[in-house]
């Protein structure tokens, strides 16, 4: 056979003829089966359709059941109707031309004037050409009187979904499909193309069908439920109602029955033909099933979510994957999953046998399916797969193995796997790890690797697919690793980085105040694997040899930096009375590393933490290797949490207690905020009030009393958290950025302050008042939720109410704004998806339509990028000359 | 509200950067070194003020030079359609 090559596609609608010609048999019966359960010839199971039964012959083509495409039949109506997705277009030819001689409504000159610069723009400018028949179309319908023929033109009126009628002088005259197919037949060629269309591909009057294609059976098979009953298809269905109907109709005709009754066959004729397309018509019943669920037709085949296009075509289900429930593991390294021994079975790797590695795959075999490391399966050099569950003897099957088989291992440790959660909103959403093999039932991550996938344990699940060529293992190993995603190519900051306990642990590790004596510094370096040449450049001299050898954190920490590090900058504790501008702080949050040695500030959340950018850690990744990234990450981060182990870290009651005299300031400043918002609302009552501009003077009430109070509630934090530790634990947790902020420890301590729903003060509920505790009218703070007490005290039901009102408005605006963005995200993608840029550096389509000349204007790829600046001049200087400018 | 009569060059606006349209030698050498047609470029309607203001009919090409603070200067092109 020649080889042919698809050019393009073309669409059009099916002539009767057509339909006609491609169909192997017309269905004539509505019956489906005889009394043996046969299908009938005829029918709409007609075999001459398609083979169903396996071993079966096609009658028409002579293939057997999975080589047999399947052929159409049809069925001839004995009515026209109108096709259901052509309505549109039938109202607009019907208006667009005259009702007597089918011609547009225009003068010769104007469509010969029309034709011309249709003809000329319709190559080049296919969009300007729609605009054209638009416009043609808009100006034919404007006429009131046919330029050819002279004749009148009535309004033509479309009653959703398929009624049209004509409003004659004596009145509204309905047009039968019949009526409608005459005038859209007498439509000359000439005006059809210029109303759009393709003369020769689809004739206007082919919208009215006269033949309907029967889909063969392969489309709409029927299923065998157990117990021996046979159930059709949907379309099966509705096929039959339209073959059962189409025979009433032809009989009541044949014998002459009144026009009505032939009438309503003829609209129940349509409505079965419409829906059998489309069962989801606005203003039409569905037609239902008998069991009253909705019948799935053409239409909702191909629809929505689960339809042809998103469910089939874009969206596919796969082999070679696994799913199951998360859990955290520090000790293992974060380009590394965990994976149960019970997966490792059942997901395999091909691996080709060659002469290195056949002892190996030899041993496999031997284990079998049901030992790990074994193997599942062996492709023989003739393609034959070997199942190796009823292999007898797989000690002799292993002998017989030569380089050439393939053997389907299980999966062993260092094998490269695509690890996965949804949503996948970025591509780091999906990276792949080397597995490591556990026992246990769930995948283990290392914590680090969380913020990418944006994971938590309170059971999320992920998914895991094995990668099955060698193309694809090496692509996977090469661009999905883990440790070359560290950087995110959102903004180019490190988005793998540590959280909460880590950074405790690395700020009381770095604290000023902690010494380690050698024993804890041992089992701190005990879990981290540090080159020689870097131990002893601390381990020889620790801060203070006597009366005991006791090293800094500062120089444990220094022991995993590179000795050419260079850094300054501000740590998170730098804020508030402990801010530090520059290396001379007293408070110790202002980070100084010199030559690779922590010499000032301690480490936390701005240092180390994931999604800081231009932070130390950042610098570390970016300007070493790759290696030294994910050796850094697998060593002083577990230094981090052995130190914080030993240490112990934990949260008291204590730690959000504030001392006697500072509730009492804190009571104090409550009265003062008190009077001042009934002198406030006094002066509103009495009209004293000054009106903020372009606000009314309730607004501006409203305004006045939030900011009071919301001055009331950081004052009061301001007391609480000065008069609290700042090394107690909870305030160390905050101020690091390890865990929970200084307004959570003002809401513990001091009080919970204004509760609001839609940015307002709580103002629902009954008639002028939010509860019927206070009085109408009452706009005081406590009757319209603000809350005196803090968490640690404990709400009263007034205050508690208020609470639950405001913090179920969080509730329902996450559930919302995640759908929102979600759809957004999706067409989002669907739009760009398919750019890309060009070696020449510009975005283009896959058209070669030009987006940008230059990628982002300056052709920088923003993971590799300082924080999106092409050069990042100071710390290019920082690094060099070791101070910043 | 402006009243419609009174024209208002869009060019000396400051957010509304430099556009010129370019003569047939440019236009030929600027999809010569990009190597597509000028409809493969980005449309821009030749109703568009900016267009109207420098007088661009459909067909011509023109040079948009923006100002960004990241990217410094950089040139666009647009083909100028009808509409």
């Amino acid at each position: 056979m020649d080889e042919k090559i698809i050019k393009g596609v073309k669409f059009g609608v099916l002539s009767p003829e057509e339909i006609r010609k491609m169909s192997v048999t017309a269905i004539i019966t509505s019956d489906v089966y005889d009394e043996d359960g046969t299908p009938i010839e005829g029918s709409v199971m007609d075999p001459r359709l398609g083979v169903i039964e396996p071993g079966q012959r096609c009658p028409t083509c002579g293939n057997v059941m999975g080589s047999c495409p399947g052929h159409f039949g049809h069925i001839e109506l004995v009515r026209p109707v109108i096709h259901i997705g052509f309505v549109k277009q039938i109202y607009d030819l019907l208006r667009a031309t005259c009702r007597r001689c089918g011609r547009l409504k225009l003068t010769d000159d104007e469509i010969d004037r029309y034709v011309r610069i249709y003809s000329a723009i319709k190559g080049r400018w296919p969009s300007a050409a729609k605009r054209l028949i638009e416009y043609v179309k808009k100006m034919s319908i404007k006429a009131q009187e046919c330029p050819h023929c002279g004749e009148k033109q009535f309004k033509i009126k479309l009653e959703k979904p398929y009624n049209f009628y004509e409003e004659r002088k004596e009145g509204l005259v309905r047009l039968t499909p019949t009526d409608i197919r005459d005038r859209l037949e007498k439509i000359p060629d000439s005006d059809v193309e210029l109303l759009g269309y393709d003369p020769k591909n689809s004739r206007p009057e082919w919208a009215i069908l006269t033949a309907l294609p029967v889909p063969p059976i392969t489309i709409r098979p029927s299923i065998m439920i157990e117990s021996g009953i046979r159930a059709e298809d949907d379309l099966t269905h509705k096929l039959v109602d339209i073959v059962r109907i189409n025979e009433r109709l032809k009989e009541s005709i044949d014998a002459g029955a009144p026009q009505l009754i032939v009438e309503d066959l003829w609209d129940l004729l349509q409505y079965h033909v419409a829906t059998y397309f489309d069962n989801e018509i606005p203003g039409l019943p569905t037609s239902k099933h008998r069991s009253g669920r909705p019948l799935r037709t053409l239409a909702q085949r191909l629809k929505g979510k689960e339809g042809r296009f998103r469910g089939n075509l874009s969206g596919k289900r796969v082999d070679f994957s696994a799913r199951t429930v998360i859990s955290p593991d520090p000790n293992i390294s974060i380009d590394e999953v965990g994976v149960p021994e019970d997966v490792a079975k059942v997901l395999t790797v091909p691996e080709r046998v060659t002469k290195w590695n056949i002892e190996r795959l030899r041993e496999y075999v031997i284990n079998g399916p049901e030992k790990w490391p074994g193997a599942n399966y062996v492709i023989k050099a003739d393609g034959k797969r070997i199942d190796l569950r009823y292999v007898k003897d797989r000690k002799e099957f292993a002998s017989t193995l030569t380089p050439g088989f393939v053997v389907e291992r299980h999966l062993i440790d260092q094998d490269v796997v695509i690890f996965n959660r949804q949503p996948s909103l970025h591509r780091i959403s999906m990276m792949a790890h080397r597995v490591k093999v556990l026992p246990g039932r769930t995948f283990r991550l290392n914590l680090l690797v969380c913020p990418p996938y944006n994971a938590d344990f309170d059971g999320d699940e992920m998914n895991l697919h094995i990668p099955q060529t060698e193309e694809a293992i090496a692509e996977a190993k090469q661009l999905m690793i883990v440790h070359r995603n560290m950087l995110t190519p959102r903004y180019g900051g490190p988005i793998i980085g540590s959280a909460q306990d880590y950074i405790s642990g690395a700020y009381l590790l770095t604290v000023k105040t902690t010494l380690v004596t050698e024993q804890e510094l041992q089992t701190m370096l005990g879990v981290s694997d540090i080159p020689e040449e870097s131990l002893a450049k601390v381990l020889e001299e620790p801060a203070i040899l006597a009366p005991k050898r006791l090293y800094t954190g500062k120089q444990v920490v220094s022991l995993f930096l590179p000795s050419d590090f260079n850094f300054h900058g501000q740590a998170n504790i730098s804020s508030g009375a402990r801010a530090c501008k520059d290396e001379d702080c007293p408070h110790d949050s202002y980070i100084v590393i010199k030559n690779g040695k922590l010499l000032e500030g301690v480490f936390d959340k701005k240092a180390l933490g994931n999604q800081q950018p231009e932070s130390i850690l950042h610098w570390l990744i970016r300007e070493y290797s790759e290696d030294y990234g994910l050796w850094l990450m697998d060593n002083i981060f577990k230094a981090f949490i052995r130190y914080i182990e030993m240490h112990g870290l934990t949260m008291t009651l204590n730690d959000v207690t504030i001392s006697s005299e500072a509730s009492a300031k804190i009571a104090e400043r409550v009265e003062q905020a008190r009077s001042q918002v009934s002198e406030l609302i006094e002066r509103f009552n009495k009209g004293e009030l000054e009106q903020i501009p372009g606000r009314t003077l309730e607004e501006s009430l409203e305004n006045y009393i939030l900011d009071t109070l919301d001055k009331l509630r950081n004052d009061s934090g301001e007391i609480a958290t000065s008069s609290l530790d700042p090394f107690n634990n909870v305030y160390v947790m905050a101020r690091t950025g390890a865990r929970g902020s200084v307004l959570n420890i003002t809401q513990m301590a001091a009080m919970l302050g204004q509760q609001s729903v839609r940015g307002e003060r709580i103002s629902r509920g009954y008639y002028e008042r939010t509860l019927p505790h206070f009085k109408r009218g009452d706009i005081s703070a406590e009757a319209r939720g603000f809350i005196y007490s803090s968490f640690r005290s404990g709400l009263n039901p007034i205050e508690t109410f208020f609470h639950a009102a405001a913090g179920r408005e969080g509730l329902v605006d996450t559930a919302v704004r995640t759908s929102q963005s979600g759809y957004m995200q999706r067409r989002l993608i669907n739009a760009l998806s398919d750019l890309r840029i060009e070696y020449d550096g510009t975005v283009r389509t896959l058209y070669g339509e030009v987006i940008q000349t230059f990628y982002g204007g300056d052709g920088v790829n923003p993971m590799l990028s300082a924080h999106g600046k092409t050069v990042d001049v100071d710390r290019i200087v920082e690094r060099i000359v070791g101070s910043k400018r | 509200m402006r009243s419609s009569s009174k024209k208002i060059d869009p060019r000396v606006h400051s957010l509304v950067p430099k556009h010129e349209v370019l003569s047939i030698e440019e236009a030929y050498s600027v999809l010569k070194t990009l190597g597509i047609g000028p409809e493969q470029l980005p449309w821009i309607k030749a109703s568009d003020p900016v267009i109207k203001a420098i007088g661009g009919k459909p067909g011509d090409i023109v040079r948009i030079i923006r100002k960004s603070p990241v990217i410094g200067e950089t040139v666009i092109y647009r083909y100028v359609v009808s509409g």
